[in-house]
């Protein structure tokens, strides 16, 4: 073997140790659009934790004598119908928000890897019955499916979860189907079954972990979505209850206000504005990170 | 000759396409009806040109794809009856090398991880000893064993294909196909992958079935050649002598389209094959080489010529070539 060894002596001995991931966060930092995102998206979620320690006013507190006020140095944004400071209201609904946003996104998103990568790898009947489950849950109009959801159910925020992952999931389902379809073909998959590994192998450990770049931007395209979605419901009346805020439903008492104090209505607008448009630079920021294919 | 490790009796792969509601169903034939012996310890080169259904026989041996019909015995047991468990316990002794050194190995994991998976399959042992067997097998490929903690995707062509072949040999195989296995790398790094694939043949007592189109590598390599043609062998025989004196016209073709190096022959007319291979879906009658066989008379064309043994070959012609 004097080949062999000639050619241990000509390679580098170690060569520096990083993983996909480091790669792909060294290429997300240098995205400048992203970052500005990631920043503003960090402090938003700091002033929702801290809210009560940070915000100006009480959220709950009625000053009949203070209604609509326009923006003042006590009133940064202004007050409400009720007197009640509307930064401070911003602060306090963006906590629903946020929730809203991230765990009914994780909960689709938990259904639908497993679904997809089901339907994907074992094909036949499974995919079958689970690509026209799909099919119902996307030709349905979503606001209407997650209206009668919260409808029947009742309003609360356990039932917008529910009512937003079973919009959510079919969606992520087709995503990683077809992704997993891709990934069978590859022929590190056959060489796990030609090792004799298990299709539970196959799928968990070298699907999934393959399709784990497409779920992160997924996840982050989808937290704005879901945010759409709590606002548009807790507008119509059958999300978010008063005297609790979130963001929709402080747009949706406000209009009523719109030409007295356009800020009441405004303001939780272009909240819920610039949070989707930071969490879709972050997502896009991602999903250039994470694309190999996008590598220089 | 020494004993037979694995054979196939009528092996058959076809699949069948369309036949949905609005389309028509066509059967490709990829492999039709394929019987072969593959001795222990020899290089058993398969050539044939692209879509002859060379890969798919591959496949089929080891039953990565299921056979729609025939037999493969492996070491006198019937794979193809082997339920789905105990067909896992014999994939230790049948491996397999691809083609493709970016495809074949997971992007996501690192090369112990990748080495560790087969051994952790079939139960080789403690935590320790697995990880031993993984710097072993580096070793015997080639590679240092510092590689260990990285990623697929810092290393070479022909650096990721001696992992391949690392994770091949995990766990003691002694039945190897190497699908095109150099057919994606540089002639000279093919030079050292084909040393070390001798060598370990050598030392671990393997045996190959060497998937390629690549002609000289068949001839520096193999002990016994198999000429395919859409699905059938029609030639069969030593390597030396079926480059001597090729019996099948077309293989008389094909070790003549390789080019010579030779200037003097430059001027020498060559005879060139002609024409497309037919399809798969739609086979031409008798002889399926008989349209582009300048040799093809009546019968070629309604009768399929059966495999003859003429000395020590065989060949499915009705009128092999110098007999």
């Amino acid at each position: 073997m004097s080949l062999t060894s000639e050619m241990t002596a000509l390679a580098p001995d170690v060569i520096e140790e990083t993983s996909f991931l480091r790669d792909a966060l060294r290429a997300f930092r240098k995205n400048r659009m992203a970052m500005v995102g990631l920043f503003f998206v960090v402090t938003l979620i700091l002033a929702a934790v801290f809210a009560p320690w940070i915000s100006p006013h009480d959220p709950y507190r009625v000053a009949l004598d203070e209604q609509l006020l326009p923006a003042s140095s006590t009133y940064w944004l202004g007050t409400d119908n009720f007197g009640r400071d509307i930064l401070t209201r911003i602060l306090y609904g963006a906590r629903v928000s946020l929730v809203v946003g991230t765990v009914p996104s994780l909960i689709a998103l938990m259904i639908g890897t497993v679904m997809g990568i089901l339907s994907g790898y074992l094909g036949g009947r499974t995919d079958f019955v689970v690509m026209r489950l799909a099919d119902m849950m996307i030709s349905f109009p979503s606001l209407l499916l997650a209206m009668v959801v919260m409808y029947t159910l009742g309003a609360n925020l356990l039932n917008i979860f529910i009512a937003l992952a079973l919009v959510g999931w079919a969606s992520v389902a087709r995503v990683v189907r077809s992704q997993t379809l891709a990934l069978k073909g590859k022929e590190f998959i056959e060489a796990a079954r030609a090792n004799g590994a298990s299709r539970a192998t196959i799928m968990f450990r070298h699907i999934f972990p393959n399709v784990v770049p497409t779920l992160i931007v997924l996840f982050s395209l989808s937290i704005p979505d879901a945010i759409m979605w709590e606002s548009s419901l807790s507008f119509l009346g059958v999300g978010v209850q008063p005297p609790g805020s979130s963001w929709g439903l402080l747009v949706a008492k406000g209009k009523e206000y719109l030409f007295q104090a356009p800020l009441v209505a405004i303001a939780p607008g272009v909240a819920i504005l610039l949070t989707v448009l930071a969490f879709n630079f972050i997502g896009d920021g991602l999903r250039d990170a994470l694309d190999p294919s996008m590598k220089d | 000759m020494s004993e037979v490790v694995l054979s196939t009796r009528e092996l058959t792969k076809h699949y069948v396409l369309g036949g949905g509601l609005f389309s028509r169903r066509h059967v490709v034939r990829a492999v039709d009806g394929v019987s072969l012996d593959i001795y222990e310890r020899e290089t058993f080169a398969l050539v044939g040109e692209s879509g002859c259904g060379k890969t798919t026989l591959g496949r089929v041996m080891l039953r990565l794809h299921e056979p729609t019909s025939g037999t493969i015995l492996y070491r006198g047991q019937d794979l193809s009856r082997l339920n789905e468990r105990a067909m896992r316990e014999q994939r230790k002794k049948l491996q397999i090398v691809f083609q493709d050194p970016y495809a074949s190995l997971n992007p996501r994991m690192r090369i112990e991880q990748i080495l560790a998976e087969p051994l952790r399959t079939h139960g080789f042992g403690s935590a320790e000893a697995i990880r031993e067997r993984c710097a072993e097998l580096l070793d015997m490929v080639g590679l240092s064993r510092r590689y260990l903690r990285n990623y697929p995707h810092q290393f070479s062509g022909g650096q990721r294909q001696r992992i391949g072949i690392a994770r091949a040999l995990a766990n003691k195989p002694d039945f190897v196909v190497c699908d095109e296995s150099v057919s994606a790398l540089d002639v000279s790094i093919q030079a050292q992958v084909l040393n070390l694939l001798s060598d370990l043949q050598a030392d671990l007592k393997l045996t190959y079935f060497f998937i390629t189109h690549d002609l000289s590598v068949v001839r520096q390599f193999a002990d016994r050649v198999g000429v395919m043609f859409l699905g059938r062998l029609v030639e069969v025989g030593l390597t030396e002598d079926l480059f001597d004196r090729p019996l099948h016209p077309y293989t008389m073709f094909l070790i003549s389209a390789v080019p010579r190096a030779d200037p003097r022959q430059r001027g020498r007319e060559r005879p060139i094959l002609m024409g497309d291979i037919p399809s798969p879906m739609n086979l031409p009658s008798g002889c399926r080489f008989h349209t582009r066989c300048p040799f093809a008379k009546d019968i070629c064309r309604t009768e399929e010529p059966m495999p003859r043994k003429i000395d020590d070959r065989l060949v499915s012609c009705h009128f092999p070539l110098e007999s």
